[in-house]
């Protein structure tokens, strides 16, 4: 399914049993084990090129045109993980310029944005040119991420980038926007979190508390039905139950939630944490759930959290089995 | 259109036949580096269909010792390639399906792990995590698939545990999942490799059941399929994946198991065999794996039970670590 692999680019491609160049270089073709039970037929091309890299590997050849042969067999199949070693073992003997390779792997990473050699390749030159490369590396997650917000591996290496080289200062604007664009996208909640907790000009999770608090809240209201700010806002209140109880905005969030849309599964689970965890229900909210209750005639609980837990079996039957375990915990 | 109902084994034991002998594809050409792989989803599969008789034991080990290096003591993902964590173990695997462990020097192929395949300075990083090979990665699959190739190999008294354990909570995250990397965001993929490694050495106690046996649950879409992140769509592979967690930490009947089967039985190709990642789709070897797999965990009758930590058929786990060591 895939796009083709050899694509223009490179305006005339000439195999390497043409290239002067390899002229002196007697290719060596692919090991067949004892028994080739799986043994694959390969296009001509891609044979030819791998029979001259696997001549100049063999003899540990570390010159310019040793590099262009890894180019080339990488343009074919960008997942062979020992020409990318090769290749740089061939940059460190040469001393390459490693922007310029930098450029090189970027144009392959667009292409192939879930390959893991080119996030190595870029990881290992990115550690190479140091802090210097913080910016242009986010610049291009960015891109990356711009074609598809959710790719694991550029996450990875913007997260990897921020903690060993640097560059947090607009990450947090980078998260809004993020956000702002899709705020249902769980890895700019993820972000968004290791930011506030780990970025070193923000003071820390503590310091950020309380207007994350605001814009959780705010995002929530905006789209209720978003599994990443409820567990968000329970990242912000790190083990700490007694301060997220404490917080009135966070009840009312529910309660606000719940009076629009009084099946809505995360605003339920929510209030039932919290009540687990002490929350003592305002008569409004007694108010809410007793209502909610009636609306069923077989239900009608005396105890709010019970009566909360028996709405969740009811309104998210797929997981009727982890509510009717939850119920088992609260009170006897 | 897919269609609900039975499994169609005998479709996918002759998908994954011809697919084992299939060579002139572009499919092929890209999955070169995955063949030690590929035959280790292809073999399981027949396995767990009882089917593993269907090929040559014989070539099979064969051609997984040519890809052996010899000199490092690791595999390659094919006959001529470097040798990487992910083939030796998927080597590995191969060769406990036919019960042939013998034609290897576990020592040998420990200590590759250990001194080799790792960094030259020797087993693992300085912060308990592993490196994919020689060029330094650092990911928590590499941390299972080290702690599962020495287990299988009754060699993890090689490595200190502790310190890959600590490695790998330090990967944990608020909703009770784990990351590939400490901060990561958790990804079901991410988080079976470290629940399977925590599982093996014995160290479950890190993890928080019901915390992350809610975030797991909360996968299952409304399709009945189960997703890897919010927001992602189903996709077969994760019935492996979600699956085999919630049974390590005992959590696995808190879904609908009925509609999950139901997703994957709707995800086969019947008239050709396989199984794709979503209904509709086309099938591949990957899927086909994950999803006889998933099938496996939740007791689908015909298809022989998994070990949810080794991903192994779990008679093949009990033939490793019943029987008597010398």
């Amino acid at each position: 399914m895939g796009s083709s692999s050899g694509e223009e680019g490179e305006e005339q491609w000439v195999p390497p049993s043409r290239r002067p160049e390899l002229a002196d270089v007697a290719p060596l073709p692919q090991a067949d084990g004892p028994c080739p039970v799986v043994s694959i037929a390969y296009r001509g091309d891609f044979r030819e090129v791998m029979d001259y890299f696997r001549a100049l590997y063999a003899a540990g050849e570390r010159s310019p045109r040793a590099l262009r042969l890894t180019a080339d067999a990488i343009h074919l199949n960008p997942g062979n993980y020992t020409v990318w070693h090769f290749r740089r073992v061939v940059l460190e003997a040469l001393d390459a310029d490693l922007l310029l390779e930098m450029h090189f792997v970027d144009q392959i990473a667009e292409s192939n944005p879930k390959n893991y050699q080119v996030w190595h390749h870029k990881r290992w030159l990115a550690e190479k040119i140091g802090p210097d490369a913080a910016n242009s590396e986010h610049d291009f997650t960015r891109k990356i991420l711009a074609m598809d917000a959710k790719n694991y591996h550029a996450w990875s290496h913007r997260q990897w980038v921020l903690q060993a080289l640097g560059g947090w200062e607009s990450e947090l604007q980078y998260c809004n926007q993020l956000l702002e664009e899709d705020v249902f996208n769980n890895s700019a909640w993820n972000q968004r979190y290791l930011v506030v907790t780990r970025s070193p000009i923000l003071g820390g999770l503590a310091a950020m508390r309380d207007s994350e608090v605001d814009y959780t809240v705010e995002a929530i209201m905006v789209n209720p039905q978003n599994e990443s700010p409820w567990r968000y806002l329970r990242g912000l209140y790190k083990d700490d139950n007694n301060l997220l109880v404490a917080d009135n905005r966070i009840s009312d969030a529910c309660l606000k939630v719940l009076n629009k849309d009084w099946q809505c599964v995360f605003a339920l689970s929510f209030l039932l944490d919290l009540l687990r965890m002490g929350l003592q229900p305002s008569d409004e909210l007694k108010g809410t759930i007793e209502a909610m209750e009636n609306s069923d005639p077989e239900t009608g609980h005396a105890d709010i959290a019970v009566a909360v837990c028996s709405i969740l079996q009811k309104c998210d039957p797929l997981r009727i089995n982890y509510w009717s375990w939850y119920r088992t915990t609260l009170s006897s | 259109m897919g269609e609900e109902g039975e499994l169609a084994a005998e479709k996918h034991v002759r998908y994954i036949v011809t697919a084992e002998k299939k060579k002139d594809s572009f499919e092929s050409l890209v999955m070169e580096h995955l063949r030690a792989s590929g035959a280790y989803w292809g073999l399981t599969t027949l396995d767990l269909l009882h089917k593993l008789h269907a090929v040559d034991a014989a070539e099979v080990v064969d051609w997984i010792m040519s890809c052996y290096h010899p000199e490092s003591g690791g595999f390659g993902g094919n006959v001529g390639h470097d040798p990487h964590v992910l083939y030796t173990l998927s080597a590995v695997q191969v060769l406990c399906l036919f019960d042939r462990l013998d034609v290897l020097d576990a020592d040998k192929i420990a200590d590759c792990i250990l001194l080799q395949i790792f960094n030259i300075t020797g087993l693992q990083n300085e912060d308990g995590s592993f490196s994919g090979d020689i060029w330094g990665e650092v990911d928590t699959r590499f941390s299972y698939i080290s702690i599962c190739t020495l287990s299988l190999l009754h060699r993890l008294h090689k490595i200190n545990v502790d310190k890959a354990v600590e490695y790998i909570v330090s990967c944990k995250n608020l909703d009770g999942g784990f990351g590939a990397m400490p901060g990561g965001e958790s990804h079901a993929g991410q988080i079976f490799c470290c629940v399977g490694a925590l599982a093996i050495t014995g160290s479950l106690h890190h993890i928080d059941r019901d915390l992350l046996g809610w975030w797991l649950c909360e996968r299952q879409c409304r399709d009945g399929g189960l997703n890897g992140r919010p927001e992602k769509l189903a996709d077969v592979c994760y019935s492996w994946w979600v699956l085999s967690s919630l049974i390590i930490i005992d959590r696995v009947h808190w879904i609908d198991k009925e509609k999950l089967a139901k997703f994957i039985l709707n995800c086969q190709d019947k008239e050709n065999g396989g199984i794709s990642d979503r209904p509709d789709n086309a099938v591949d070897i990957y899927h086909t794996y994950f999803g006889v797999a998933g099938l496996s965990l939740m007791e689908y009758p015909g298809v022989k039970p998994m070990d949810p930590a080794y991903a192994l058929p779990l008679d093949v786990v009990n033939r490793i670590f019943l029987t008597k060591q010398q």
